[in-house]
């Protein structure tokens, strides 16, 4: 528990894996960030029609397990759907993993990793 | 079930059987604590659970409604505004800070939401056009992005409780159902061989004093046949008086500072 209060104060970076849209609005308000030059990476990828899932996990991979900066993770519910395995995996509380809706894709309660774990403890 | 359950490796012995109760006793006082604590944390738990799914329905409204104002902008502007944004974010406006809420000794963090001063990537995007559908789509996105912090640290709140109900349970229960009754266990063995020494002890003293008695009644037959013989002697014999009696030799005593020259005197 120690480990964890230490490192969430680092932790003040929002990222995100969506949609163009999605993307778009999220950086609207504010939450890009691209860190310095020599290693600069960007904390969120926009996922197309022609992105493969593998990038998905491996972008997933690296903003929950690689960096350090980042407190909660937005990612768009269709394409948690494409990495759900990895999505119901991750159980540690930093970072934070949020399952937004997107344009196209309403939001369906029923797929939350999150609340399916709420449903399953609750019985229902 | 208690045999199941087994006993500690002791010896039966009285400091062990005290040893034994104060575990018991800990462990009684330790039960009743954590029973307490998991109450408490399933009653902010469950407060929780209920919160995230009412931010959760939220959430889907106000996305829904940042996503519309999204499609003005897109039409305001006349043409894709995507690219251009996602060129120009360089610093992060909006930020996180962690923060951390004691509840019964677990440590829940919370996020709060604040924004960098001096930090815009986006100064002059919809310079030409639609620049105020753009400002309306910022504050609308800020607000969603605030809803969706709070709903992170819900859910982060969440996932800590859970497990840590999950590991206070764990601890009612094997106190409950594994310590608690090996401990008993134990001491009731412990009482079993106590009781048992006792008995054995309590026999082998109700012999030795049978014994004792018996040598005591032998050796008071003895004497009272000896006085028997004794007055028997005396009744048929008065002329010796002192028949029994021992005749007491006066030693003579050597008187060593005398007259007398020491045999064994050199000088």
């Amino acid at each position: 528990m120690a480990a964890s209060a230490a490192t969430s104060k680092e932790r003040q970076f929002l990222a995100v894996i969506g949609d163009e849209d999605s993307v778009t609005g999220l950086l609207l308000a504010g939450v890009g960030h691209v860190t310095e030059p020599p290693d600069s990476q960007r904390n969120f990828l926009v996922v197309d029609s022609k992105t493969e899932t593998s990038e998905i996990e491996r972008a997933f991979q690296n903003f929950t397990q690689e960096r350090k900066d980042i407190a909660v993770l937005l990612i768009n519910q269709h394409l948690a759907e494409r990495i759900r395995h990895s999505v119901d995996k991750f159980a540690d509380p930093f970072p934070a993993v949020l399952e937004i809706p997107s344009k196209d894709h309403p939001y369906d309660p029923e797929k939350d990793s999150v609340l399916k774990r709420v449903r399953r403890l609750f019985g229902e | 079930m208690s045999g199941a359950v087994g006993r500690e490796a002791v010896f039966p012995t009285r400091q062990s059987l005290g040893l034994m109760k104060n575990k018991l006793k800990g462990a009684e006082i330790g039960h009743s604590l954590l029973k307490r604590k998991s109450e408490a944390l399933t009653k902010r738990f469950r407060d929780i659970t209920r919160r995230i799914d009412e931010a959760k329905q939220k959430m889907g409204r106000v996305m829904q409604i940042a996503a519309f104002s999204l499609a003005e902008v897109t039409y305001a502007v006349g043409g894709d505004i995507g690219y251009q944004i996602q060129e120009s974010a360089k610093q992060a406006r909006f930020r996180v800070r962690a923060k951390q809420e004691n509840v019964s000794g677990v440590l829940l963090p919370t996020f709060e939401s604040y924004t960098q001063e001096g930090v815009n990537d986006f100064g002059l995007t919809g310079l030409g056009k639609g620049g105020q559908q753009i400002q309306r789509c910022r504050e609308t996105y800020a607000r969603a992005v605030e809803t969706l912090v709070e709903l992170a640290s819900l859910q982060t709140a969440f996932l800590i409780l859970d497990e840590v109900i999950k590991v206070v349970n764990r601890r009612v229960n094997a106190i409950e159902h594994v310590i608690i009754p090996r401990t008993e266990n134990t001491i009731k063995y412990i009482n079993s061989e106590l009781d048992e020494l006792d008995r054995e002890e309590f026999y082998r003293l109700k012999k030795v004093s049978g014994k004792k008695q018996r040598d005591v009644a032998a050796a008071d037959a003895e004497i009272l046949a000896a006085r028997q013989k004794a007055a028997e002697e005396q009744a048929a014999n008065p002329k010796s008086p002192a028949a029994t009696a021992v005749p007491i030799q006066e030693e003579d005593t050597v008187d060593v500072l005398g007259e007398q020259e020491d045999n064994d005197v050199i000088f």
